[in-house]
């Protein structure tokens, strides 16, 4: 186990990067906590994937340096850095029985027979696969694959990190759950350091205690699941969390308050902007509501409205601009008066896509 | 109650390939059948002679000394072209602009008709001309395909490496390349040294392909004839006559179409026998 720390790193696939375009994985300076269930969050192509092969050695970056507990591990390979990792299609020697594939990591480093027998015993009852021990693991399915691929790595009891990428992609829907409840249940009990890869935002949101999210090769925001739900750095993160995401409205900032499609939008704090910067308010749907029936409210037109179970969506216009409004349950929409009220304290600017920071009076 | 609509035109749609069958396959096989059980002295007069060309191919010291030939030979060329097939795949680039290079070249000795083979090694291969029989009396080795019989044997063998081992390297490099780098990444990270990569990952990976290599080469190999015929004729005296080459000389040099027939039956029979013990056996404990 080691706390993992990444300096001035970069990562270019090209032999040459020339500009800012050409780099896969942008500067990225971070530490990470010993013990601590991570996860890198993105869409395809965002880099995390190339961020966590650096992690684990299966890549050198092309900049900057990694180390682990203090020290340089960037040319290590990944078998010196002791980490485990879990790839997204399940990694099975086909030919041996599950017991013989969580026995190899430890057979090819050469500990003793019977400690091999008593931890590979273990970790078939952690893995409930006991009555499969000596059944080809060919024959499994996806998820007690991925299972055994796991057990490769977590036999290794000193391993410094275990790294996942995406490793519930091919698994099926009702499985994704308990494998996931799984993982967590052996980050408890082992303490692991443990990095995982997804795109899929609840996945990222229920495994880690904090969210790394990557755009474009950037990291715009290392948080906890509040944070990036409730103060997103980035627009990507806004839009990119929650369902549906962040409603982004171009607009003008004057003061304490914005302007959005003519209309004067309160905000909770005051913001000095620069006028040519392009800037956009930033509103989650949770934070909007129908005003009442006397209540200001800024004027909008009802698009459609979609009933998702435990609320409804509306869409609705805004001037120019669509917005996203979750309306609660058991909440009547008037038939002719739609006006809406933005929550003052829940906006957020955005200048060039970046978070300002405003002023509280 | 779904009621199920009989309809005996059907038959007819199959009637195409029923015939297309009939005359590539099964009448030209009920012909040597035919042959194999009579006996004639003029065209067109038959006589009966029930199991006696098998009896007397079976018996025959002359069809015993061609199948052990044919079964030496098929043995040594698998032997050899199978694991240097996979080692030539192995040592061959993964990517880059190598790539197209090493396929051209793997690919160019299965593109040379057969009797050119033949004929190529033939000169190749004389020991006053030709630049490997030149090139090793040169060297102090007394070599002479035309009169030695392991000579005769070395250079069949060699040439049927030379201009068959490509095939069994495409098809293992193919193999190769369907594995996911994520078996390679994750053999890493267990620690497994380059040979427990190769005998876990690579070889099961290319198991099928390989066997699909064997049968081929196995077929191939057993019923070769164009090369060493050209080479070497079935000589020096017997010494590369191997099961095809005396099928021909029985039916066309003897114009003995009762043993020839016997022969070839017996030469089909074995082909599929084995190739059928092969596919059995490898197949084993394998999900499809």
């Amino acid at each position: 186990m080691a706390q993992i720390k990444l300096d001035q790193l970069a990562h270019s696939y090209d032999a040459n990067p020339q500009t800012d375009a050409d780099f896969a994985l942008k500067q990225i300076d971070y530490e990470w906590d010993d013990g601590g269930a991570y996860a890198l969050l993105g869409p395809s192509g965002c880099g995390k994937t190339t961020l966590l092969n650096i992690i684990s050695g299966l890549l050198t970056p092309s900049r900057g340096s990694i180390q682990f507990d203090g020290n340089d591990v960037t040319h290590r390979t990944p078998e010196e850095r002791n980490i485990a990792q879990v790839f997204q299609f399940p990694v099975i020697y086909d030919t041996m029985t599950v017991a013989q594939n969580l026995e190899f990591p430890l057979a090819n480093r050469g500990v003793d027979s019977r400690e091999i027998r008593k931890r590979v015993d273990e970790m078939l009852v952690t893995l409930d696969l006991t009555d499969k021990a000596n059944s080809r693991a060919q024959r499994l399915t996806a998820d007690e694959k991925q299972k055994i691929s796991l057990g490769r790595g977590l036999v290794r009891y000193d391993v410094n990190a275990i790294l996942f990428d995406e490793p519930l992609t091919v698994i099926d829907p009702h499985m994704k759950w308990q494998l996931r409840t799984k993982l967590k249940e052996l980050h408890d009990r082992f303490g692991h350091t443990m990095i995982y890869v997804t795109h899929d935002q609840t996945e990222a949101l229920t495994f880690a205690d904090k969210v790394v999210v990557m755009y474009e090769g950037e990291v715009v925001q290392i948080g906890t699941p509040e944070e990036l739900f409730e103060r997103p750095d980035h627009t990507f993160v806004g839009y990119f969390i929650g369902s549906p995401g962040m409603n982004i409205l171009p607009c003008k900032v004057d003061g304490a308050q914005a302007i959005v499609a003519g209309h004067r939008v309160a905000l909770g704090g005051r913001y000095h902007v620069d006028d040519r910067a392009r800037i956009e308010l930033g509103i989650r749907p949770e934070f909007i509501r129908f005003a009442k029936t006397h209540e200001h409210g800024l004027p909008v037109w009802i698009e459609s409205v979609d009933d998702v179970g435990r609320h409804r969506i509306a869409k609705v216009r805004l001037g120019d601009y669509q917005l996203n409004i979750i309306v609660p349950e058991g909440q009547e929409l008037s038939a002719t008066d739609h006006r809406i009220v933005i929550d003052a304290d829940r906006c957020g600017i955005y200048v060039n896509d970046h978070r300002a920071t405003g002023v509280t009076a | 109650m779904i009621t199920k609509t009989v309809n005996q035109k059907a038959w007819f749609l199959v009637l195409p390939v029923l015939l297309i069958v009939a005359l590539n396959a099964i009448i030209p096989l009920m012909t040597v059948v035919n042959y194999s059980l009579q006996d004639t002295f003029s065209p067109g007069v038959f006589f009966f002679e029930g199991t006696k060309w098998y009896r007397e191919v079976l018996s025959s010291p002359r069809f015993h000394g061609a199948l052990g030939r044919q079964f030496l030979y098929t043995g040594i060329i698998l032997l050899i072209e199978i694991p240097l097939g996979v080692l030539v795949a192995l040592a061959m680039p993964r990517k880059g602009p190598w790539v197209s290079v090493c396929l051209v070249l793997m690919a160019l000795p299965l593109l040379i008709p057969w009797n050119v083979v033949g004929a190529m090694w033939n000169i190749f291969a004389l020991p006053d001309i030709g630049l490997l029989g030149y090139g090793l009396n040169w060297l102090g080795f007394d070599y002479n395909y035309t009169q030695q019989p392991v000579a005769a044997w070395a250079t069949v063998i060699l040439m049927d490496v030379w201009h068959w081992t490509s095939l069994v390297v495409l098809l293992a490099y193919a193999g190769l390349s369907s594995i996911p780098d994520a078996y390679y990444q994750a053999a890493k990270i267990d620690g497994a040294s380059s040979f427990a990569v190769f005998r876990y990952i690579q070889l099961p990976k290319m198991k099928r392909v390989l066997i699909i290599a064997l049968l081929l080469r196995f077929m191939d190999s057993f019923m070769v004839y164009t090369e060493p015929f050209v080479l070497t004729g079935g000589g020096p005296g017997n010494s590369t006559t191997f099961l095809s080459i005396d099928l021909v000389k029985a039916a066309i040099g003897e114009f003995n179409l009762g043993i020839a027939a016997a022969m070839s039956i017996l030469y089909f029979l074995m082909t599929l026998l084995v190739c059928w013990v092969f596919y059995t056996v490898m197949m084993r404990g394998e999900d499809t």
